[in-house]
């Protein structure tokens, strides 16, 4: 047998779209294989296809050289086809073991099935309890348990959607030990991804995938990742860099900002202070679910700060809400785009009004001036190149690069002194993400302050020329990124390190 | 197996389509009731009386209007609150209040004449009306008290205080006794604009009132900071607009509106105040609202189709002995289709055959 998978010419069409056309790869045994593309490239739709979920429209699959032409998830598990998908479904009231019987078919509790997840964790490096209850399992435990799940079937390839998405650099280093232990033991694995380096780190084989064509099945090791970028996006990135880092006076202080999470489940903050001079880009690191929500809340003026705890060019902003905040030239772009920074089903123009200043030329003692909203609504769809039939169309109708477009665009034509924005560049595609950073740079190179709390540290080390910490709600100092910065924010992210 | 499937994005056609096939299936379920339960009557004339007489005599085409005029005003108020997701349901206990008080400030004027008379007494209503729905807005920003429970309450506490008042301040010193206020004289009565019938002024302001609301919804910020905190509470308050105020203002705009509609209906239709004053216009107002799709100038259309199944209802009564309860049946049907029917706006239906499949 020469390959696990054959691929051979698969087409899937939806209407006039050809979500893939003419695709053809094969996967080794005991391989990791990267599927890599854009989103909308035709990833999903072929994972679909070889999980059995979609059929073809036409050609081929062989799996262990004979015939395979799955029905059904349930065809694809009985053949050895194991899939670890990017949203978990567990029951968070369940012990692990319960959540993993549950997920297998035909299998029965027995007494020696603790034992056996045991022994699979031990084998593969997957540290967890089966007596722990899922609720009270971090996101890389999870996915641990997830993972033990597909393994319980003795699978012979794994499929994992972006399984890196949520986890430390730490977690990271751990799951890429147990994958490459996994191939050692003959299980090929299929990596869906977009981070190239990691890709470029354990993948011997990749297969890039753009606008639903084939682009090219190679190793991902003989390129440098700004070509597998390239080759995704199809077209030459821009080189990021600031012109001239000229930083000027203090502009946005958090001073000692301490506050209890009114959320039950929510993060409280402690003590949080940060300075960020004119002209700096300043960087929040941090796993998602250490209080990054609760300090942008504060930062927008969704929730008010204590006195003195926020203090914008010179004056106290935490009692003001999000317009008065913008008025002294301080905007926001949050990181949920659907039902936070645009309402999904109101069209780009009314959107625009979401984020004005206390008095705007789009408003007029309230009265909305909607030739001024329709001019500027525009202006930021040219500047930005946001692809959408017209100025009315629904934000929920934009795919997320776009929309994300939009949301930086309609904040950076107001020419923000300070702008603070959660995960620029969250679920956007390459070719969004370096025009986004682009902007954001060229903003910071006029003289304008920007905050970024992203989960991104990649997008962290790119743009910042400060970094700190959020863990557990509190905020580290400034990282001194001499020697082994790097292991000292990944130490940070875990909280096993208090700077 | 037949399967609703989201469309790609809502369907116009089916956004005028769907009112259409929601009255097909009402008069078709109609049909069925009075074929099948109601044997020993025709069922033509029976929709002869309903639909078609109050349309081509004069005098019931003014009471339509006269019915429609109260709908209209205490719909307007309630669709800015619904946009809000702030429930006021109990509509109908600030339109009483606002009968009071309005109703108050003429019959302590009773030997004064005055154009002025009406205004201040409209102020009085719309005062009265604010402050009842406004007990809601406040038990609700202060301790999260439900607003459809304390609205919908506080109507039963209304027409209980109408009757106290009607027994004991209100009531007409020669009047018997009966419970019922002093008849308004004509400066506290609402001028006639088509004479020989009973149709008044409130229906002039009924309209002003919807084209005002959709200025307001269109082209102000509080239209869209009322549409956003229904919507997108999180959105709403990224724009910076505070949901308190959202729920304040929501509710004192309804009260306001009802408890005018209150006033005009007792210095309008009634000329006095009575126990009889509510007439469940508070609550079939919202029906009106949901049919017109919270949509200020399609309130006016369905206002008069409601008005419509009262008058219907009112005759087949007369007519055929029908229990008057026809007029609800028709209402709530209305509504039922009208909201099932608006789901084929954001789906669609289709027919396949079954698969097994197992995920």
């Amino acid at each position: 047998m020469k390959y696990q998978l054959e691929i051979q010419n698969i087409t899937k069409s939806y209407g006039d779209l050809k979500a893939n056309d003419d695709i053809s790869l094969n996967i080794k045994p005991a391989s990791i294989h990267a599927l890599l593309g854009e989103n909308g490239a035709g990833k999903s739709t072929l994972v679909k296809v070889i999980y059995g979920s979609l059929q073809p429209d036409s050609g081929q699959m062989q799996w262990c050289g004979e015939e395979y032409a799955p029905k059904s998830p349930f065809e694809a598990r009985e053949q050895g086809i194991a899939m670890v998908f990017q949203h978990f479904s567990l029951f968070e009231s369940l012990t692990v073991a319960e959540n993993i019987i549950l997920g297998l078919d035909d299998i029965g509790l027995d007494a020696d099935f603790t034992e056996q997840i045991t022994k699979y964790s031990k084998q593969y490096g997957l540290d967890i309890n089966p007596q722990q209850v899922v609720g009270d399992l971090s996101v890389g435990a999870r996915q641990r348990v997830e993972i033990i799940r597909c393994l319980m079937q003795n699978p012979k390839l794994l499929i994992m959607d972006e399984p890196t998405s949520v986890l430390t650099p730490q977690e990271v280093t751990d799951l890429f030990v147990t994958l490459k232990k996994l191939a050692e033991d003959g299980c090929s694995i299929l990596y869906i991804s977009h981070k190239l380096e990691e890709v470029r780190q354990i993948c011997s084989h990749a297969t890039i995938l753009r606008g639903g064509k084939l682009v090219q099945n190679c190793n991902p090791q003989d390129h440098s990742k700004q070509e597998l970028a390239e080759m995704m996006i199809g077209k030459k990135l821009i080189q990021l860099a600031r012109s001239n880092i000229t930083t000027g006076k203090d502009i946005f202080s958090i001073n000692n900002l301490s506050r209890k999470s009114d959320d039950m489940f929510g993060v409280d903050l402690h003590g949080i202070s940060l300075t960020i001079k004119k002209g700096s880009i300043v960087g929040i690191a941090g796993v998602a679910g250490n209080g990054q929500d609760e300090l942008m809340q504060l930062l927008i003026g969704e929730v008010e700060a204590p006195e003195e705890t926020l203090v914008f060019k010179g004056e106290d902003i935490g009692g003001l809400n999000s317009h008065q905040r913008r008025q002294l030239s301080m905007f926001f772009i949050p990181e949920e785009r659907l039902g936070h920074g645009a309402v999904p089903d109101m069209g780009l123009n009314e959107n625009m009004l979401l984020s004005r200043p206390e008095k705007s030329e789009m408003t007029n003692y309230g009265v909305i001036n909607w030739n001024n909203v329709e001019k500027l609504t525009q202006q930021v769809i040219d500047d930005f190149k946001v692809q959408t039939q017209s100025s009315k169309m629904q934000a929920k109708s934009l795919s997320g690069g776009n929309l994300q477009k939009f949301m930086v665009g309609r904040e950076l034509i107001q020419n923000p002194e300070l702008l603070v924005v959660a995960q620029p560049t969250w679920g956007v595609d390459a070719g969004s993400e370096n025009n986004i950073h682009q902007a954001l740079i060229t903003l910071a190179d006029q003289g304008s302050a920007i905050l970024i709390i992203s989960q991104d540290l990649d997008e962290i080390l790119t743009l910042c020329e400060q970094i700190h910490v959020l863990s557990e709600g509190s905020l580290s100092a400034a990282v001194d990124m001499e020697d082994d910065g790097l292991e000292k924010i990944s130490n940070l992210m875990l909280g096993s390190e208090q700077q | 197996m037949i399967r609703l499937i989201p469309r790609n994005e809502p369907s116009k056609a089916m956004i005028f389509l769907s009112p259409l096939l929601a009255l097909a299936l009402t008069a078709l379920t109609a049909f069925f009731i009075f074929t099948f339960i109601l044997t020993d009557i025709e069922v033509s004339s029976v929709f002869f009386t309903l639909f078609v007489e109050p349309l081509i005599d004069t005098y019931y085409i003014s009471e339509l209007l006269v019915k429609a005029a109260p709908l209209i005003m205490i719909a307007l108020g309630l669709s800015i609150g619904f946009r809000a997701g702030v429930w006021n349901i109990g509509a109908e206990g600030q339109y009483v209040i606002g009968g009071i008080t309005g109703g108050a400030v003429g019959l302590y004027f009773y030997n004064v004449e005055g154009f002025w008379l009406i205004p201040l007494m409209s102020i009085a209503a719309i005062l009265g009306g604010m402050f009842y729905a406004g007990i809601a807005a406040f038990l609700k920003t202060k301790y999260q008290v439900n607003e459809i429970l304390v609205t919908l309450m506080l109507t039963y506490v209304a027409v209980l205080f109408l009757s106290a008042m009607l027994q004991g301040p209100m009531r007409n010193p020669s009047g018997f006794n009966f419970p019922e206020s002093r008849l308004f004289h004509d400066s506290a009565l609402l001028p006639i604009i088509w004479q020989g019938t009973r149709l008044n002024v409130g229906l002039v302001v009924a309209i002003m009132l919807s084209f005002l609301t959709w200025f307001g919804i269109k082209k102000h910020l509080s239209g869209l900071q009322i549409k956003i905190s229904g919507s997108a509470p999180r959105a709403a308050k990224f724009a910076g607009f505070d949901d308190k105020k959202t729920i304040w203002f929501s509710l004192l705009i309804s009260g306001g509106v009802a408890g005018l509609a209150g006033l005009f209906e007792a210095i309008g239709p009634a000329g006095q105040i009575t126990p009889g004053l509510p007439q469940f216009y508070g609550f079939t107002a919202i029906i009106v609202a949901f049919l017109a799709r919270l949509h200020p100038i399609a309130i006016i259309f369905s206002s008069l189709l409601i008005a419509l199944t009262y008058l219907g209802g009112e005759n087949v009564q007369i007519y055929f002995n029908l229990p008057s309860s026809i007029t609800n049946i028709f209402q709530g049907m209305l509504l039922f289709y009208f909201l099932a029917c608006d789901i084929l706006i954001q789906y669609k239906i289709v027919f396949f055959k079954t698969i097994r499949q197992r995920l």
